[in-house]
């Protein structure tokens, strides 16, 4: 008999194949007492350096670019001459190589953690590497992402921004994970990679390595020890959905008349990110963030500078309405040319639209090069709106501002519970709005975004998330405008329906989301993407919320024109 | 001692892909030469974490410090000019090579 894992699904499809689980970071030992001091070092050099070889290896076997750079760097940290002078100082008569190795990345650890900005966000490699070195020294098998030499599902604990290079998406079939939620880091990686995942699998993690598995993320189900026809079977299973998923092109002809009209627009960060998706299916950009252009430089970027990577993306996109997102800067990524101090709280500092309140000069300079550049490109449609705003006067404010540079079409996010309250006071002032559901769970629940022991908080499903979603949407129809949603709940294809339901007009999310978005949207009528809404919103809990799309899609599975069974 | 001043030309500041030019270049040099940025501690220009720990952006000015013979010189005149260039658009070099 196979056992079953339950957990929570993250995408839509079935894949079979052998387990295989991610080592843990090994624990620390007592320290043994030190007899010879030189071969202690020797061994700390020689962890360090085998690490260093590992990585760098990996390096140079990595297809990804952005890979081969993070896996490099890492392996030149390994090789640090400076670490193993430390080395040398730290091992004593107790201090053996594992605890001398413990001590040395924690200090390199603190000091970069104090840095700040883009150094406190290296610390967590430095954890990395010690497990690793820890590891070695110690005997054990060096933690991270396992390379059996064959296509494998990964199973872990939970997996962490340091783990996600090593992810070979032609050599792991699925993530499987014991912890996380749907918005962990195993989640969000997951759907930008297009795999099939279960998180908060309880007990997966007992599992004995190559036992084949079949993993169903629709159905947030692993079953362990699958044989003979029960094997066939999945198989044939997994084959058939994949087809269907993969004959999208089709999918007009298999959507029900009356599905819901969303538009799915994509989440990007610069004109790269449009290569090799604006085709005739492409309606437009939904998030471009503009960050990019402002981070790591002392002076913000010219008018001219900003005015041509405006014209590429207009250029890029084909005359399809991009929404460009101003300047979202927070005290937790200071800029050099925006004095502001970091609060106790960056999350709820002077960020976003506060800091252009403050120092406007650089919001101006952006809005006006934004309106160049759609004067520069035939047929451009460029909406902009504002992050972090609060109140409809900040929303007055801005659209005041972004008008004044000779933009037509102005929103701004609602990432606050404030701003969602008062939806129809704001849309008053603005022409749309676009939910940003990552911010608005956090600051809706006060739970950090970077905590992963809080996931059942910011579990998209939870009703007050999606009430104030509700409301916001209610606004926009009542009012005649538009009211977008983009943030990670935005690509899940089990929640498309109830955004569709609840009245939201467009979707942003990465190219890989949209064929499973567009299958689940066009697989549903409008009234009964509607009812499913409001039973969700009315559910008392995440759970039984979640239930109830379950429960939808199995009764539904019968009569829908593109299921199979 | 031989010395200059440079500001880091490379658009991304003193680290990702620049940082690891710079550091195994200084790894391959026969001479140890020291960065130092005002207000940060001294690098050893071959360590990656001390180079990194400098938080040298594009624009900011780093001095170039090694012995005072013909090869400091010509040490501190090679990390001068990989730090003045933009290395985000330099070739990569193939590792096996330093």
């Amino acid at each position: 008999m196979p056992d079953v894992y339950r957990g929570i699904g993250i995408g839509v499809g079935i894949v079979v194949g052998p387990l295989v689980r991610m080592g843990r970071p090994p624990e620390l030992p007592p320290a043994s007492p030190v007899d010879d001091p030189a071969a202690e070092v020797e061994r700390a050099r020689q962890a360090l350096a085998a690490v260093s070889a590992d990585l760098t290896s990996r390096s140079a076997a990595a297809t990804d670019p952005t890979a081969t750079d993070i896996l490099d760097a890492l392996g030149m940290i390994a090789a640090d001459p400076t670490l193993g002078d430390d080395v040398e100082q730290l091992v004593d008569v107790r201090t053996d190589a594992v605890h001398a190795l413990h001590l040395l990345f924690a200090r390199h650890r603190d000091t970069l953690a104090a840095a700040g900005g883009y150094l406190a966000e290296r610390a967590q490699d430095l954890d990395d590497l010690r497990d690793r070195a820890v590891a070695v020294a110690l005997g054990l098998p060096m933690p991270g992402i396992p390379d059996p030499g064959h296509p494998f599902v990964l199973a872990a604990h939970d997996l962490g921004p340091a783990d996600t290079v090593g992810i070979d998406p032609s050599r792991v079939l699925a993530l499987v994970t014991a912890q996380g939620g749907p918005t962990s880091h195993t989640a969000i990686l997951a759907r930008s990679l297009g795999l099939p995942c279960v998180v908060a699998c309880t007990g997966v993690m007992d599992v004995v390595d190559g036992t084949t598995v079949a993993v169903d993320a629709e159905a947030g189900v692993v079953e362990a020890g699958v044989d003979g026809a029960r094997r066939d079977e999945l198989a044939e299973q997994a084959r058939r959905l994949a087809a269907e998923l993969a004959g999208q092109g089709d999918a007009e002809s298999a959507a029900v008349v009356d599905a819901p009209s969303v538009a799915l627009l994509l989440n990007i960060g610069a004109v790269a990110d449009l290569d090799d998706v604006v085709d005739d299916r492409f309606e437009g950009v939904g998030l471009f963030r503009t960050e990019f252009l402002f981070l790591d430089r002392v002076d913000p970027p010219s008018f001219d500078e900003q005015r041509a990577a405006y014209r590429s993306v207009l250029s890029a996109a084909a005359g399809r309405k991009v929404v460009v997102r101003t300047l979202d800067a927070g005290a937790d990524k200071p800029l050099p040319f925006m004095p502001v101090a970091p609060g106790p709280n960056p999350a709820l500092g002077v960020r976003g639209l506060r800091i252009a309140r403050q120092v406007p000069e650089v919001l101006v300079t952006q809005l006006e090069a934004l309106a160049a550049a759609v004067a520069d490109v035939d047929g451009a449609e460029a909406w902009v709106m504002a992050p972090m705003v609060a109140t409809a006067e900040e929303a007055s404010w801005f659209a005041r501002r972004a008008r004044r540079a000779g933009l037509d079409t102005v929103g701004v996010m609602v990432e606050v519970p404030a701003a969602a309250l008062r939806a129809r006071e704001i849309l008053a002032e603005v022409d749309f709005v676009s939910i940003g559901s990552n911010d608005l769970a956090q600051y809706t629940f006060a739970a950090d975004r970077m905590e992963g022991a809080l996931w059942n908080l910011l579990d998209p499903w939870q009703p007050a998330l999606l009430q104030l979603i509700a409301g916001c949407a209610a606004a926009g129809a009542e009012l005649g405008k538009p009211v977008g949603l983009c943030g990670e709940a935005a690509a899940d294809p089990a929640l498309s329906p109830v955004f569709a339901g609840l009245g939201v007009t467009s979707l942003s999310m990465s190219a890989r989301a949209v064929p499973l978005v567009r299958r689940a949207l066009g697989a549903r009528s409008l009234a009964d993407c509607r009812r499913l809404a409001a039973q969700v919103v009315a559910a008392p809990s995440a759970e039984q919320a979640r239930a109830c799309a379950v429960a939808a899609v199995q009764a539904g599975s019968d009569v829908s024109p593109t299921r199979s069974q | 001692m031989a010395q200059r001043t440079v500001t880091v030309g490379s658009a991304s500041g003193l680290h990702a892909r620049p940082a690891r030019l710079f550091v195994r270049a200084a790894a391959a040099l026969p001479v140890p030469v020291t960065a130092t940025v005002d207000g940060k501690k001294p690098a050893r220009a071959d360590s990656m974490l001390a180079v990194l720990a400098l938080g040298a952006v594009q624009g900011t000015a780093v001095t170039l410090t090694a012995s005072d013979d013909a090869q400091g010189v010509a040490a501190v005149d090679e990390l001068a000019e990989l730090l003045a260039a933009d290395l985000d658009a330099a070739p990569e070099p193939d590792p096996s090579d330093a």
